[in-house]
């Protein structure tokens, strides 16, 4: 079991800090003013008691004392009467008993505590508090003693003494009943005035509470907001700082860190932009170059048959690296305009069956694979852009697979999915998640193959810019397959030209 | 200014199987580029092509070789230092139909979109093959020449105001001559060859601009641009060119 008591649970578990500060507030307001009224309640009736009392078993003595000496015992019923209205007064009301008869009166001893009468009996003076009929009265009971005639047994205040050798108990015991009940009332008001004060203090807590957590929970209301908005990304967040407080340093801190990162930030973008700019700027310098190299490389293709050996070789050599360059700038060029966001989608609808047939035959596949086109599916699409993903696909298909290569598509309700897949052995599993990586090559041994190293990073990259998505897989039945997820919004499978 | 002139007699049989189209009309080429190997290698590549070539480095220079020499063809960078090829490509047009083949470094940001604004009739990617070039000049040419192949409707047709003469390949409206670049023209004519027939982007560029695949549709919609703004009462309500949303364009109906 853990130790911590169950208000400082409460408090800790308590929801929000205005809701502790609150309770802790109402708490310590509460429990300062039970403590003082308290306090003050339990003296102050201590105090009226012990008066009460006190002025109670003066008056009884003193009149004991005026009483005649007492006759021989056992007294007449006249004796007792007597006694009992001499020491009777305004405010209380007493019984003389000796044994089984009493005085005549409205007070009856039986209905007294019968601890209170043994005691008396045994020849205690005996005061107790006890409640007849519901109302508080006080009970003082004591034996008239032999000897010096009329002296109580026992001087007020003590109680278990021993009776002195003077005198003997005479057996004739008084009782004198007293009503408490002014005391009660002023104990009453008492009471009242004690629950007053707690509750005024309440009040003062609460509002105190209310008052402090303002102050306390409007800057960390502030200091919220500004976290939330730097979580959102918005780097030039900053909490406005009131005061000098505990607070306040809290969002100094916060402010300076918040400075710290956007300059950071900015400094990694600003890199990253440069980064990205050059590689853009690089390829397109290396693009004047390339357009005048491949305006002539045709002039280069068609006298490498004339020239004689190594330079028809080398001329052979510069017109299809040429080529290789021109791909491969442009595939650099094409990835680093989806790097900087400048892409865009030229959209046209197009007829999906169509548009494929169109790239395969483009580049002589038509009959190298096999396809299964489901006819008049038209979709809102850059057909460009469609193009070279099918195109990268099937290069890719061709070249790292095996036949027979194949492209599929399937109109989903929401989507259509084209599928190029291989009946090759696969990606190997450690391959599979760096496909889609530029320049990843599975084959190490194999440095420089037909393609840029780009393509199925392009083909992805294009995929994406639709909304859609390109995933690599392995089929069960072996062979990998690439799948272009594209939405279609709006479009009805029944849809023709 | 350096003048390639094409090689005269058939000198291999290879080139002459490539040039056997153009035999008896050499045409000529105007090339506006600012990178001196640019111009050279494509000088060369064209003349190699059999076309004769000017070469001109600057826009001013080229224009200045138009009115000199008028040449059937400009193939022209956008790019180029002083007045640049959007400008180049609006004062041809006003001065008459002058097919223009566009350069361009990039093939999907702004520039293409305002070259085809500007009156390009199409345009090639830098770098650019050969043949390429050679195939789109070819198409490009053959618009200015001759009309559609499908030889069914009577020469002259009327649709609405305009009046189509398809053997003196001549449009106009109200009587008036209207002038249209080869392009307009002959997408005017392959649209008005089957009214109210629904033809795609894609095989209006097969048909005018001879894309084998994929061409850039946006080719065909800033030609219809420029169309309508010439043939139609109020370009933004056409009649005679309308858009047909998720296929292509249609001709009427009136």
């Amino acid at each position: 079991m853990n130790s911590v008591n169950p208000a400082a649970r409460f408090l800790g578990g308590a929801r929000s800090l205005r809701t502790r500060l609150l309770v802790a507030f109402a708490l310590l307001g509460v429990s300062t003013a039970a403590l003082v009224a308290g306090v003050d309640y339990v003296q102050a009736r201590d105090i009226i008691l012990q008066k009460a009392q006190d002025t109670a078993v003066l008056t009884i003595t003193e009149r004991i004392e005026t009483l005649p000496p007492l006759g021989d015992l056992p007294p007449s019923q006249a004796t007792l009467d007597e006694i009992a209205g001499r020491l009777s007064g305004r405010d209380d009301t007493a019984v003389a008993v000796y044994r089984d008869r009493r005085s005549v009166g409205r007070l009856d001893p039986d209905t007294l505590p019968r601890e209170l009468r043994r005691a008396v009996g045994e020849g205690i003076v005996v005061w107790q508090r006890v409640s007849m009929n519901g109302r508080p009265v006080l009970v003082i009971g004591t034996q008239l003693r032999l000897g010096r005639p009329g002296r109580p047994a026992q001087p007020p205040g003590g109680s278990a003494l021993p009776p002195g050798p003077a005198t003997q108990p005479s057996e004739l015991e008084i009782y004198s009943v007293r009503s408490l009940e002014p005391e009660q009332q002023s104990i009453a008001r008492l009471a009242t005035r004690a629950w007053l004060t707690g509750a005024v203090a309440l009040v003062f807590a609460v509002l105190l509470a209310v008052l402090a957590g303002r102050g306390v929970l409007e800057p960390v209301r502030e200091l919220r907001r500004a976290t939330n908005r730097l979580g959102e990304g918005d780097l030039t967040a900053r909490a406005q700082i009131r005061g000098t407080d505990e607070l306040a340093d809290v969002a100094r801190t916060f402010n300076n860190t918040a400075e710290t990162l956007e300059r950071h930030v900015g400094d990694l973008r600003r890199m990253e932009a440069e980064a990205r700019r050059f590689v853009a700027d690089v390829s397109h310098e290396l693009r004047t170059p390339l357009a005048a190299m491949t305006a002539v490389t045709d002039v280069l293709d068609d006298e490498a048959q004339r020239l004689p050996g190594d330079a028809g070789r080398a001329a052979r050599l510069v017109s299809g690296e040429t080529h290789k360059l021109t791909r491969l700038v442009n595939d650099l060029i094409e990835v680093s305009r989806f790097d900087t966001g400048t892409a865009t989608l030229a959209l046209d609808d197009v007829d999906v069956a169509e548009a494929i047939r169109a790239t395969l035959r483009a580049r002589g596949w038509s009959d190298r694979v096999r396809t299964d086109l489901p006819q008049g599916v038209v979709a809102r699409l850059d057909p460009r852009r469609l193009d070279v993903i099918i195109a990268n696909l099937v290069s890719n298909a061709l070249r790292h697979g095996a036949p027979p290569v194949s492209v599929r598509t399937h109109v989903r309700p929401d989507r259509l999915d084209i599928e190029v897949g291989d009946g090759g052995p696969g990606l190997a599993p450690d391959v599979l998640p760096h496909v889609f990586n530029r320049f990843y090559k599975a084959d190490t041994a194999r440095a420089r193959s037909e393609g840029s190293g780009l393509g199925l990073a392009i083909a992805r990259e294009n995929a994406r810019l639709h909304g859609g998505d390109l995933t690599a897989a392995n089929r069960p039945a072996g062979g990998a397959v690439f799948t272009v997820h594209l939405p279609r919004p709006g479009s009805e499978p029944g849809d023709t030209r | 200014m350096v003048r390639h002139e094409p090689p005269r007699a058939v000198d291999t049989g290879a080139r002459a199987l490539g040039s056997a189209e153009i035999v008896g009309h050499v045409s000529r080429v105007l090339l506006i580029e600012d990178d001196r190997a640019v111009r050279t290698g494509l000088e060369l590549a064209l003349t190699r092509q059999g076309h004769a070539v000017d070469a001109a480095e600057t826009g001013e220079q080229g224009l200045e070789l138009l009115r000199a020499t008028p040449p059937d063809v400009v193939v022209l960078d956008l790019m180029l230092p002083g007045m640049d090829g959007f400008e180049i490509c609006r004062r041809i047009r006003t001065d008459g139909d002058l097919p223009i083949i566009m350069l361009t470094a990039r093939n999907d940001d702004m520039d293409v979109v305002a070259g085809l604004e500007a009156g390009a009739d199409d345009y090639v990617v830098k770098p650019v093959q050969p043949r390429v070039l050679e195939a789109r000049i070819r198409a490009v040419l053959r618009r200015t020449g001759g009309g559609p192949a499908n030889v069914g409707p009577p020469p002259v047709e009327r649709h609405g105001d305009l009046t189509i003469d398809r053997a003196a390949l001549m449009v106009s409206k109200h009587g008036e001559p209207v002038g249209l670049a080869p392009t307009e023209l002959r997408l005017l004519l392959e649209l008005s060859a089957t009214p109210g027939r629904v033809l795609s982007r894609q095989q209006l560029l097969e048909l005018v601009w001879e894309h084998d695949y994929l061409g850039d549709s946006r080719l065909v919609d800033a030609c219809v641009q420029r169309l309508r703004a010439k043939i139609e009462d109020d370009s933004a309500a056409p009649v005679y060119i309308q858009t047909v949303r998720g296929f292509g364009y249609r001709f009427g109906p009136l």
